[in-house]
């Protein structure tokens, strides 16, 4: 479904993605794990078109979209929930998920699907007309989750869902990753939380300074030392 | 009962700061830039809606319409032209900028047609209506009546239409509304081209009001709705439209007292008073500024 082959990604001269390739394929769970500067929120934010690639491509449904505009990106159905979720705290949850829905245009089908994400979500529903920057942060993130869904992405690229969250409620998001991907949605999943990410998806990248230096099964990593020893140990 | 005939003045004074304060407040809300160049886009205006009154022999809503319409081209341009490829800039190149594009427009309009005064043919009825005892005249009613038309307008568009809810997402959080498929550029666009009609607006308003227009006639207002939208919390629109009114008023009661050379004075005094006691205006979150 994605595939990313070797990119290279600066911020003026700092090179932040050396020689980039994984590959999602469609109905999978991939995760991408990594510390703190790795380069992960890089990888996405260029999936999703706000940066550029340098060199390489990027593939998605046998299209290239590297250099594509970050809305047409959106409307060939790759939705970016980004770090540190980015509500519009401003703005009531209701109309942060219209936003979500702005270019889709059936009217219909959109009141339908806040609905669905407010079953998803009870507890969005309840908040409807309060303001999202008063939202706690796990509320925030089922927002910018929601919000995502609105634009009935084909791929879901989560940046650290669960970011500051409480076990609890990291637990409740992973089960509703878990249950969008079986609807069908394919999921690419970045995470500091390696045990949690490696538990539900299906494949694994690990990324180190800018360069992907393990990749296999879930299972494969779960299992590897290299990856016990740098990101499962702390746990 | 002269007072409210006063207050009536102020108020619709205030209306016009309060419509031109607007375009300054929702241009910075979004791109943060203080755009100097708007005060002209006002005395743009004023001369469009004159050169439609005399030429085109139409009546002051048509006027106000078509001036309306070629201000939000007007905006819309000056932003490709000038701005769009600053915004990646420093703020003080953008703002130098702007001033420049101020004195473009100017010295443009004076260099084709001079720098004389222009006299606003009489488009509103100019009679005095009793309201409980007290005269007051029908312009300024007209005035505020099509002022406040203007602002439900403008808040509809802002709260209930797909563009305005870009735009408050735009100025929230520009890349969080590119994941949202919204298209940024267009949606500053879209942002100028609103607040320089209503520029427009008040350029139409002015002259009907005051009868006398002049191309260095947007300087001053354009300072004194700079300093309503600092006033009312730059980057709120209900800040704009309270500190553009609350100014008016001000002004009309500093001359009513007998003080008529201090007017323009109590403008920069409220300035002043407002960035020592309360920078971020009467409506503004006293938020530190996003990096
Ligand atoms: N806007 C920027 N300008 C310059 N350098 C940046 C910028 N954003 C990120 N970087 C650098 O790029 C590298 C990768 O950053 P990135 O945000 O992708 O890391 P990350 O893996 O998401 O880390 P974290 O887990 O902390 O979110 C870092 O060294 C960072 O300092
Ligand atoms: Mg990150």
């Amino acid at each position: 479904m994605l595939k990313v082959n070797n990119i290279d990604v600066f911020y003026g001269n700092i090179h932040a993605l050396k020689d980039v390739s994984i590959e999602v394929k469609e109905s999978e769970i991939v995760t991408l794990i990594g510390a703190n500067g790795a380069g992960k929120s890089t990888l996405l934010k260029t999936l999703s078109g706000l940066l550029k690639p340098k060199s390489g491509t990027i593939s998605y449904l046998s299209q290239q979209i590297n250099g594509k505009q970050a809305q047409s990106i959106v409307k060939s159905g790759i939705s970016h929930v980004p770090e540190g979720r980015r509500v519009f705290s401003n703005m009531t949850v209701e109309e942060n998920l219209e936003l979500g829905a702005y270019l889709r245009k059936d009217r219909d089908s959109i009141k339908k699907d806040i609905a669905n994400v407010y079953e998803l979500f009870p507890i969005l529903g309840e908040r409807r007309k309060q303001q999202s920057g008063t939202l706690s942060g796990g509320e925030q993130q089922m927002l910018a989750m929601g919000r995502a869904l609105m634009a009935k992405p084909k791929l879901l690229l989560l940046d650290e869902p669960s970011m500051g969250l409480a076990p609890l409620i990291v637990k409740q998001i992973f089960e509703i990753i878990q249950m969008v991907n079986q609807q069908g949605t394919t999921v690419l999943l970045v995470e500091q939380n390696a045990n949690m990410a490696l538990s539900i998806a299906d494949r694994a990248y690990v990324i180190e300074t800018g360069k992907i230096v393990l990749s296999g099964t879930a299972k494969e990593l779960q299992e590897s030392e290299q990856v016990k020893a740098a990101y499962l140990g702390a746990l | 009962m002269e007072w409210i005939q006063q207050l009536v003045n102020g108020i619709s004074v205030g209306s016009i700061y309060a419509l031109i304060a607007l375009g300054y407040t929702m241009v910075y809300g979004i791109i943060k830039l203080i755009n100097f160049a708007h005060g002209d886009v006002f005395m743009l205006g004023a001369f469009i809606g004159f050169f439609a009154i005399t030429r085109w022999d139409v009546g002051f809503l048509p006027a106000l319409i078509i001036s309306m319409v070629l201000c939000a081209i007007i905006g819309v341009i000056i932003e490709r032209v000038a701005y769009k490829r600053l915004r990646s800039a420093t703020r003080i190149a953008a703002l130098i900028t702007a001033i420049g594009v101020s004195f473009l427009i100017e010295y443009t309009m004076i260099f084709f047609r001079g720098a004389s005064p222009e006299a606003y043919p009489e488009v509103l009825p100019n009679t005095s209506i009793d309201i409980f005892g007290v005269s007051i005249s029908s312009k300024s009613i007209l005035i505020l009546v099509v002022t406040i038309i203007l602002m439900i307008l403008l808040q509809f568009i802002v709260h209930k239409t797909k563009i305005g809810k870009a735009m408050r997402a735009v100025s929230l959080d520009a890349d969080a509304a590119r994941l949202m498929g919204i298209n940024v550029d267009n949606t500053i666009s879209a942002t100028f081209a609103i607040g320089s009609a209503l520029a427009g607006a008040a350029g139409v308003i002015f002259g009907a009001y005051y009868t006398r227009i002049e191309p260095l006639m947007g300087v001053l207002p354009g300072l004194k709705a700079f300093i309503a939208a600092v006033l009312g919390g730059i980057g709120n629109i209900p800040g704009a439209m309270v500190g553009g009114l609350v100014l008016g008023v001000v002004e009309t009661v500093v001359s009513a007292f007998g003080f008529s050379l201090w007017r323009d004075a109590a403008a920069f005094i409220i300035l002043i008073l407002i960035l020592i006691l309360k920078p971020s205006g009467l409506f503004g979150k006293n938020t530190r500024e996003k990096v």
